[in-house]
């Protein structure tokens, strides 16, 4: 049945109805390509947010305190809960917790170097919130043990700040007024991900002590050993019930104490985007199946049309097998073809469009200095799909002639030859 | 070759049955040149459908070649068609967008016979009616005399026992139709059962046996010493309708 001879047959048959055949193959190209440009802005969309998340660790978790809002053992709602040095070692040693960092509010954050001033925010912290937050260091270093031991008067600048104030000057071992205290400039850093680089980081211990917060900490930035996000609820459920055992309040008062878990928001997140997924390949297969009930029904009315040939081949000797060959290979052949130049088409374009954002985003990370921010990236299907889409085409030309093949090899050669 | 033993067919369309054929008994030697007459509706295309396996029968038993022919699978009657039959139609019925030759070809392609192969048969067959040169052309560059010798060409070329020609002449004039006839005269002489359908007395007269159906049933045979005076009556006949 595969010998040259039937191909031989179809071509002449495509040749002979050209327009017919190209209206046939460009429903299914449509739909293959549509099929492709929409998995492959959803892959963009779904790179694109994923690494928008990425400015922070995936499994940080942010931790605040308030006033109580319920009651508990006989104490009104209404207190204010305050977190202390010692909060900060029991986070430290809980299990499932990687990296601690506690933070102390300043009032008034004016900076100033010699003649430039401006008003920034001073963030007081541990060395781990570097890892927490993706601190990236562009020069010197960040935050260390000896700083917080000695309670050093260390800062390290974000570049916004260092830019403003120093003009290209260099900065390490200088030393900057905050709210006129000098300040040693050990680093200069840069957040992940952002534009914007307007944080200034102190050793915390350095920040209680010269602005008056003796052990006060406002609040934690937490990263936890946690892979699924069952493992990421027990861990937060047992911070807030150790804490709140601690400073006696309910465990479940949000109050009391706020908290982020980020690993539950990207997880949510991800959850979306394997629905847009879903929904993606619905929508495509949605236009495929219309290209192939298009492509059935041109086969519908080629058979009919043939009617009176595939007559004379079966009262010559066809057998209903080699009819039915004979319209099925021709299905396939359309709708292969057809849908191959589609994948081609769509992959393509995206592949265009990705070389675009990639510049764009290039030219986005020179003019921020460093960090480009997209919503959009690498907007491309890999191969994997593209060959499942390959197979699904052969399947769906399969389908598309099965129906017409069959009246095909039902037609009564004394029906086709009957003289009109 | 042929042996029909009460063969009955209805055509069943909607509620309505039409009963076509009502009980058959004709035998046909090897080498016999028969024409079926018959006005129109009296079952004559029926028959010779159901001859050539085209159509199955209700009632009877149809021998061919020794062996009966009755429910067979699609591909077995394909396979059967194929091997020993050939068909005349009376609108050619060559597949328009291959050549002569190609037309010509297609019975052993069936057959699973090399394109080379049977290309090169085609092309004898094609010179026996006088096309060679028309090898090449399509039917739509064709007389109709010229398409029917190319149908003839394609019926010959599976070397097949028995030739059925459902009204080979009808869509000629009458020149043309007197040189298929004489085709058709050369093949029976080389051995063939033609076996056709007409309604044009002339042309029935050129066979040597006639069978005449009437409403289903066969009015009459007439053999090849009867021919004359049957040609009267039937001029006669067909002068008073």
């Amino acid at each position: 049945m595969f010998d040259i001879d039937i191909w031989q047959e179809i071509f002449s048959t495509i040749k002979k109805n050209k327009m017919r055949t190209f209206l046939t193959g460009f429903s299914v190209a449509w739909g293959i390509f549509m099929l492709m440009v929409l998995l492959g802005s959803g892959n963009g969309l779904s790179n694109g947010v994923s690494e928008n998340f990425m400015r922070d660790a995936i499994n940080g978790m942010w931790l605040w305190s308030g006033e109580t809002s319920m009651p508990y053992k006989g104490m009104k709602e209404g207190r204010e809960i305050k977190f202390t040095n010692s909060d900060y070692e029991t986070l430290k040693t809980l299990p499932g917790i990687e990296k601690t960092s506690g933070r102390y509010y300043l009032n008034g954050n004016t900076f100033s170097y010699g003649n430039e001033y401006g008003n920034y925010t001073a963030i007081t912290c541990h060395p781990d919130l570097q890892d927490v937050e993706s601190i990236q260091v562009v020069k010197g270093r960040f935050i260390n043990d000896i700083d917080i031991r000695n309670t050093r008067k260390s800062v390290v600048l974000g570049k916004d700040i260092y830019d403003a104030l120093f003009k290209k000057k260099e900065a390490i071992g200088e030393y900057v007024k905050i709210n006129n205290i000098p300040f040693k400039v050990v680093g200069i850093c840069k957040e992940n991900g952002s534009t914007r680089h307007r944080n200034a980081y102190i050793p915390v211990t350095t920040g209680q002590k010269v602005f008056n917060g003796s052990n006060r900490l406002h609040n934690f930035a937490l990263t936890i050993n946690a892979k699924t996000l069952d493992e990421s609820k027990a861990i937060e459920t047992e911070v807030r019930q150790t804490l709140a055992h601690k400073h006696r309040f309910n465990a479940a008062d949000k109050s009391a104490l706020g908290s982020y878990n980020k690993l539950e928001d990207v997880m949510q997140t991800m959850k979306i985007f394997q629905a847009i997924k879903i929904f993606i390949w619905i929508i495509g297969i949605g236009t495929l199946i219309a290209g192939v009930v298009g492509v059935s029904n041109i086969m519908l009315i080629i058979v009919k049309e043939r009617t009176k040939e595939i007559g004379v081949r079966k009262a010559i000797g066809a057998s209903p097998a080699s009819v039915i060959g004979l319209i099925l290979l021709e299905s396939v052949l359309i709708t292969t073809v057809a849908g191959y130049i589609g994948l081609v088409l769509g992959t393509g374009l995206m592949e265009g469009i990705n070389f675009f954002v990639e510049q764009q985003y290039a030219a986005a990370e020179v003019a921020n200095g460093g960090m480009g921010t997209t919503f959009f990236r690498n907007p491309t299907v890999n191969l994997n799909i593209a060959a499942l889409a390959t197979l699904l085409l052969v399947i769906a030309g399969t389908l598309a002639g099965y129906i017409p093949a069959k009246r095909a090899a039902k037609i009564k050669p004394i029906e086709a030859l009957r003289d009109e | 070759m042929i042996s029909l033993k009460n063969i009955h067919k209805s055509y069943v369309t909607g509620g309505n049955s039409l009963h076509v054929l009502k009980g058959i008994d004709l035998e046909i030697e090897k080498g016999e040149f028969v024409s079926i007459m018959g006005s129109s509706g009296s079952g004559k295309s029926t028959l010779l459908n159901i001859l050539g396996i085209l159509d199955n029968y209700d009632e009877g038993e149809y021998f061919l070649n020794g062996s009966l022919v009755k429910n067979m699978s699609e591909k077995k009657a394909a396979k059967l068609r194929n091997e020993l039959v050939g068909f005349v139609f009376q609108s050619f019925n060559l597949i328009s967008f291959k050549n002569a030759m190609e037309n010509v070809a297609l019975p052993l392609y069936y057959q699973g016979v090399s394109r080379k192969k049977r290309n090169r048969i085609a092309l004898e067959y094609l010179d026996k009616m006088g096309l060679l040169e028309w090898a090449e052309h399509m039917p739509n560059e064709m007389s109709g005399g010229q398409k029917q010798r190319v149908a003839i060409a394609r019926s010959l070329i599976s070397e097949p026992k028995i030739i059925f020609a459902d009204e080979p002449t009808g869509a000629l004039d009458t020149s043309t139709s007197y040189e298929v006839m004489d085709i058709l005269k050369q093949i029976n002489n080389d051995g063939i059962t033609v076996i056709l359908v007409t309604h044009e007395h002339d042309i029935a007269a050129m066979t040597q046996k006639i069978v005449r159906l009437n409403d289903g049933v066969i009015a009459e045979i007439i053999k090849n010493g009867d021919l004359k005076s049957w040609k009267t009556q039937y001029a006669k006949e067909y002068n008073m309708a």
